[in-house]
């Protein structure tokens, strides 16, 4: 068959973005589960957060697109550190599954608080102007703003993993994932750190939200829909690692989009599938640690 | 350093005031109550080793001095500060170092990461080459992961990098356990050493033999109390009762 580039550069592009969300939230799970212990199921109710709190920043107080990619990560977070300290530190020393019931339940109450506000439809979120129009790179014409999704994503993604696997603190988290008790033995606050790191996971998640107002619409369930994707992308790709959790977003979000070129019948299924073969093969995922 | 001076030790006079008190201290496991009851003191500058059988509570006394026993009651003074109700990481900056018996080596970190693990409590700590000048081979084994080391590598890097923080005051639990003969002699030379320094140490060992290198004093535990104790100079004496606690 012949392949038109055009239309292929198209979803690949589709891919790379749907990619950068995958990664950036991934990569929130993969902290957060890293350090807590938790599979956050509140992580797409605070994507959506985000979203809203870039919008509510615009329409309310009258702050623009990119003081908000600073304000709106930090406010969300910040949510998260207090959801950390009044709840999800209670149940840090049971098993999984309550912090998967708990978090659960928190983002359906999230979502439907929201829903109950601002109904299901989108509210729009412009771009802004100095991402507005597109370029055209001969075979494509490219968004600029879905260029800066794309980009901006990988960036903060490389920052992310240079503070957990090249830096002192990051060594303090990484020390503290294997041993917490001993940690906190050599003086080091780790519920302190317990609480920065949710809040660390849940402000790259409301990031993501924040970048992705502008394109898909700001909706009380953007991160519904997105997370069950997510958390296929978190086990194809494994729990435990933090290039393995930003890798396995970009890849799968660029499989996803060759699948919508060549079989776009399997587009939504293709990631779901790939889960199931993994599983199957390699439980703990790809560059998982066994849970 | 030769057999003789390997048995005994440069004498620094212990300085008389108890660093550490330990009074009445109980503690918990969960439902199980392992200690019934610790006394003990450490003076400045000594070195005092817990002896006892297999399960008898002594690294249960190390870990609750430490502050990372889930209950604990009774008294633990250190430097004149009632320390019991203390989380573990503020009784960590107050300056007590913990080796644990399993050594706690981080596989996520390489080498260098595990020795600059420990944050700086107060200024005083040995410097990185002072580290390396004791233990030659952590300096060559940097850059590889901290549990590709060897059992006595690994005890190395444990002990080095307590002594980097500044504290003061080090509990050691079983250095020697499993380690190979010239290592152990290793190790029994930087506790010496430490000691001549003005380190003041607390020692779990099982090695008897080994403990009688190193120790100004012992108390035994047995079934979660104390219940003797004599200095090294009494050792001979007590020869005999030793034998039939420690059961060998």
């Amino acid at each position: 068959m012949s392949i038109n580039l055009q239309a292929l550069s198209a979803q690949l592009l589709v891919g790379l973005i749907n990619g950068s969300f995958y990664a950036l939230l991934s990569l929130g799970l993969a902290v957060i589960f890293g350090m807590l212990n938790i599979i956050n199921f509140a992580h797409g109710a605070v994507y959506m957060m985000g979203a809203f709190a870039a919008y509510f920043l615009l329409n309310i107080a009258g702050i623009g697109y990119w003081p908000a990619l600073i304000l709106a990560p930090l406010a969300v977070g910040l949510f998260g550190m207090v959801m950390e300290r009044t709840m999800l530190k209670w149940i840090a020393n049971l098993d999984h599954l309550y912090g998967l019931l708990l978090t659960f339940g928190l983002a359906l109450i999230i979502q439907g608080v929201f829903q109950n506000y601002f109904g299901s439809s989108g509210l729009p979120y412009a771009i802004p102007d100095a991402l507005k129009g597109g370029m055209n790179l001969g075979f494509m014409f490219l968004p600029i703003y879905r260029g800066w999704v794309v980009i901006f994503s990988l960036v903060i993604c490389i920052a992310t993993w240079f503070l957990i696997e090249r830096t002192r603190l990051g060594a303090y988290l990484r020390a503290a994932t294997e041993n917490p008790t001993l940690v906190r033995a050599f003086g080091i606050n780790v519920p302190l750190m317990i609480t920065l790191t949710y809040g660390l996971g849940v402000g790259l998640a409301a990031l993501a939200g924040v970048l992705s107002a502008p394109i898909n619409q700001v909706r009380p369930l953007m991160g519904a829909d997105l997370i069950i994707v997510v958390f296929a992308v978190v086990v194809i790709g494994g729990m435990g690692s933090i290039m393995g959790s930003i890798i396995t977003g970009f890849a799968l979000g660029i499989i996803e989009g060759l699948t919508k070129y060549f079989y776009p019948e399997a587009s939504n299924t293709v990631v779901f599938v790939l889960m199931v073969l993994v599983l199957l093969v390699k439980p703990s995922g790809l560059t998982g640690r066994a849970a | 350093m030769t057999e003789t001076t390997m048995a005994a030790p440069a004498k620094t006079a212990a300085t008389g005031n108890p660093v550490l008190t330990v009074e009445n201290l109980e503690a918990w496991y969960g439902e199980s109550h392992i200690l019934h009851g610790i006394n003990f003191n450490v003076k400045s500058g000594e070195v005092v080793t817990l002896l006892g059988r297999n399960g008898a509570g002594k690294t249960t006394t190390l870990k609750s001095i430490m502050g990372i026993i889930g209950k604990r009651t009774g008294s633990i003074k250190f430097e004149g500060n009632e320390i019991i109700k203390t989380s573990s990481d503020k009784i960590a900056k107050q300056g007590i170092a913990f080796c644990p018996e399993e050594r706690g080596i981080f596989s996520s970190l390489d080498v260098r990461e595990n020795l600059m693990l420990p944050p700086t409590i107060r200024p005083g700590g040995l410097s990185l080459d002072q580290i390396f000048e004791l233990f030659p081979n952590l300096k060559e084994r940097l850059n590889s992961q901290g549990t590709k080391l060897s059992g006595g590598e690994q005890q190395m890097l444990a002990i080095g990098r307590i002594l980097r923080t500044g504290a003061r005051f080090l509990m050691l639990d079983e250095p020697t356990e499993g380690l190979a003969p010239v290592i152990i002699q290793q190790i029994g030379h930087t506790i010496a050493r430490l000691k001549s320094e003005g380190f003041t140490i607390l020692l779990v060992e099982q090695n008897f033999r080994f403990a009688a290198t190193v120790a100004d004093r012992y108390y035994i535990v047995e079934h979660g109390k104390i219940i003797d104790g004599f200095a090294n100079s009494e050792l001979s004496a007590n020869m005999d009762k030793l034998h039939t606690y420690l059961g060998v």
